[in-house]
């Protein structure tokens, strides 16, 4: 199908692609059918784009990129309703706000994107607790410096 | 809204399979426990309104975004 997109104009996505969040995200109760897209010549980033609304994309992004370390828990009623069978289906992606200049942009590592490749579930999972940031920075002062 | 005083190890229950305990009170904090099912989401509201706040902030970047990474990689 064509879809409208925010950032890319018109894109021609296959169904099997599009990802289900079925109760939406927290403040797009609504919008409950996106695809991720990718950006042209930008491999660390992609877009997850509404299907029903064309001006509602969010920016995102590997976790890991930026967090090596960046590990959390599942709790039961995520892997449960997104029916995940097995951890190499499991996608975890990263909503970046991204700031002029761009290294003071942040990605939001308290509330990451879950998807179930396997069946394209998806939802974003609020760590129940507050081990991570929402506005972790993705730039550090060691970097800053070149060295 | 409905307003209910309940003492501590009291409980109330919410439709058929919602059961929220007063578990103790310290100060000017109480301990809750939520029994409810699996599929019910419980967030701490402040929480949950913050990811909302976040969530739209990250929505509203203007469209030319793109054109940000380009100064910044020329840069």
């Amino acid at each position: 199908m064509l879809i409208d997109t925010k950032y890319l104009g018109k894109v021609q996505i296959e169904d099997e692609k599009i990802i289900q969040f079925e109760s939406g995200l927290p403040g797009f109760n609504d919008e409950t059918k996106f695809v991720i897209l990718d950006i042209p010549g930008n491999e660390l980033m992609q877009i997850l784009q509404s299907i029903q609304t064309p001006d509602l994309a969010f920016i995102v992004t590997n976790p890991h990129y930026y967090y090596k370390n960046y590990t959390f828990k599942l709790d039961e009623p995520i892997i449960d309703s997104l029916n995940i069978q097995e951890e190499k289906n499991i996608v975890i992606l990263a909503i970046m706000t991204i700031q002029e200049p761009f290294h003071l942009s942040t990605i939001n590592l308290q509330a990451p994107i879950i998807i179930n490749s396997k069946n394209k579930q998806a939802k974003q999972y609020i760590l129940p607790y507050d081990q991570y940031e929402m506005k972790a920075a993705i730039s550090f002062p060691m970097e800053e410096k070149g060295v | 809204m409905l307003i209910l005083t309940r003492k501590t190890k009291e409980a109330i229950r919410i439709g058929e399979d919602i059961e929220i305990s007063i578990l103790g009170i310290e100060g000017d904090q109480v301990k809750i426990g939520i029994s409810a099912p699996k599929s019910v989401e419980i967030h701490r509201k402040e929480i949950y309104d913050a990811i909302q706040v976040q969530n739209n902030e990250a929505a509203k970047l203007p469209k030319d975004i793109f054109t940000l990474f380009e100064k910044e990689s020329e840069g």
